[in-house]
């Protein structure tokens, strides 16, 4: 379903990878290793559509990125996309719309008691901690079921071991039903999938 | 679509109204830029119904300038700008959602203040309302132009003074027909054309600054 052919990437003039070629089927997890600026955030910007590859291209269900493909992706990055003004709760709400979900506010409590932020969930984003910032990100996945593909960049940092245990949990329900994942990572999270890859970018 | 819009503009005046500050300072900074000139020529009568329609557009002008840098750069470090580029919503209508919120912080309050400065300026009934027009015509074109210079400059160091360097020039023609319009109204002749020709500079604006700045988010987020 998702296929990259002879994908190479330049950041700054530094080549950081080329010709890199997978696909990836219903149930796959990709799991994207290798050292600080390897280019492993790059790969999957250029795999949301936000970054263009120097060369090759990325193909989703055979065809190129484009507006209809992104309804069937969530990209979560290393910022959250939580504006400090808003709640917790307007926060997700906002993103589930922009995504073109329709969210319910009964549905998206439950999301965010999955990362247990209820207790925060109508304070303003300015005063989460780190991690519970990054769950307030990650909190939309709960909600994402459907959609098919989900790319998350290091989504484990900062998070604790029971929000690492609900992310995994959410990870492996998602692979179960024929979703895709593509993660960045540094630690070493059990994820049961249908079929598991390693992509070690040298750097 | 429309739906698109209107969360975009929705949430952005809902951040505005938990940080009124931002909104008040634009307000604020115009209201003294434009008494500043009162109280430096003297108070002419004739001096200041001369330069009132054109110092009135000069601040307004500046006021908003101040207020586009942070346009973009919230939404860029908090990552908000990233999602909205990769969302499935044509980001042609997200930017325009963009610009009508600035516009409806910004310029509408403008426009809607400066009338009394054009009192303090002794300015007539009649060339106030064409004041009011114009700059509600006029202040549209700052919000879409602007939309432009905020999205090339985002990230820039210096964005700000690369910001005024880049739109002022472009500003040029609103200023000379929003101030001739009240000034035509002054000596009385029909300030219709000037007007007009404000209307046909917010069109192709509209046509423009919206592509530009869609451009220049790609390019700033690549």
């Amino acid at each position: 379903m998702l296929e990259t052919r002879e994908l190479s990437c330049e950041r700054g003039g530094a080549r950081l990878f080329a010709g890199l070629r997978f696909a990836l089927g219903a149930g796959a997890l990709l799991r994207v290793r290798g050292p600080n600026g390897s280019g492993k955030t790059s790969l999957l910007r250029i795999l949301a559509g936000l970054t263009r590859p120097a060369e090759g291209e990325v193909l989703w269900r055979g065809r190129p990125l484009d507006e209809d493909t992104r309804r069937e992706m969530v990209f979560i990055g290393h910022a959250s996309a939580l504006s400090d003004d808003l709640t917790v709760l307007e926060n997700v709400e906002f993103i589930l719309e922009l995504n073109g979900g329709k969210a319910d506010r009964s549905e998206i409590k439950i999301a965010l008691e999955t990362f247990a932020l209820e207790r925060v969930a109508h304070m303003p984003a300015r005063f989460l901690s780190q991690g519970q910032r990054r769950r307030a990100a990650l909190a939309r996945l709960a909600l994402a079921t459907e959609v098919p593909l989900w790319l998350l960049d290091e989504p484990f940092a900062a998070l604790d071991g029971e929000a690492i245990e609900q992310l995994s949990a959410l990870a492996t329900a998602h692979l179960a039903a024929g979703g895709l994942l593509v993660l960045t990572s540094h630690q070493e999270v059990p994820i049961a999938a249908p079929a598991t890859d390693t992509l070690v970018l040298q750097g | 679509m429309a739906h698109a819009f209107l969360l975009l503009v929705r949430r952005d005046l809902r951040i505005a109204l938990r940080r009124r500050g931002d909104v008040l300072n634009v307000l604020v900074f115009f209201l003294v830029a434009a008494s500043l000139f009162a109280l430096g020529v003297g108070p002419s009568p004739e001096l200041l119904r001369a330069m009132g329609a054109g110092v009135v557009w000069v601040a307004a002008l500046l006021a908003a300038m101040l207020s586009l840098p942070r346009m973009f750069a919230a939404d860029l470090a908090e990552g908000t700008l990233e999602q909205m580029l990769i969302a499935p919503q044509p980001l042609g209508v997200l930017v325009a959602a963009k610009i009508a919120s600035h516009w409806l912080l910004t310029g509408l309050p403008l426009a809607l203040v400066a009338p009394l400065i054009g009192l303090q300026y002794q300015l007539p009934a009649d060339a106030l309302a064409v004041l009011l027009a114009g700059l509600l015509i006029g202040t549209p074109v700052l919000s879409v132009l602007g939309a432009a210079g905020a999205a090339l400059t985002l990230g820039a160091r210096g964005a700000s003074v690369l910001l005024g360097l880049l739109l002022l020039p472009l500003y040029v023609p609103v200023l000379v027909f929003g101030a001739g319009a009240v000034l035509a109204a002054q000596s009385g002749i029909d300030a219709g054309a000037q007007l007009a020709l404000l209307g046909a500079f917010l069109a192709v604006s509209c046509v423009v600054g919206p592509l530009a700045a869609c451009a220049a988010l790609k390019i700033a987020l690549d």
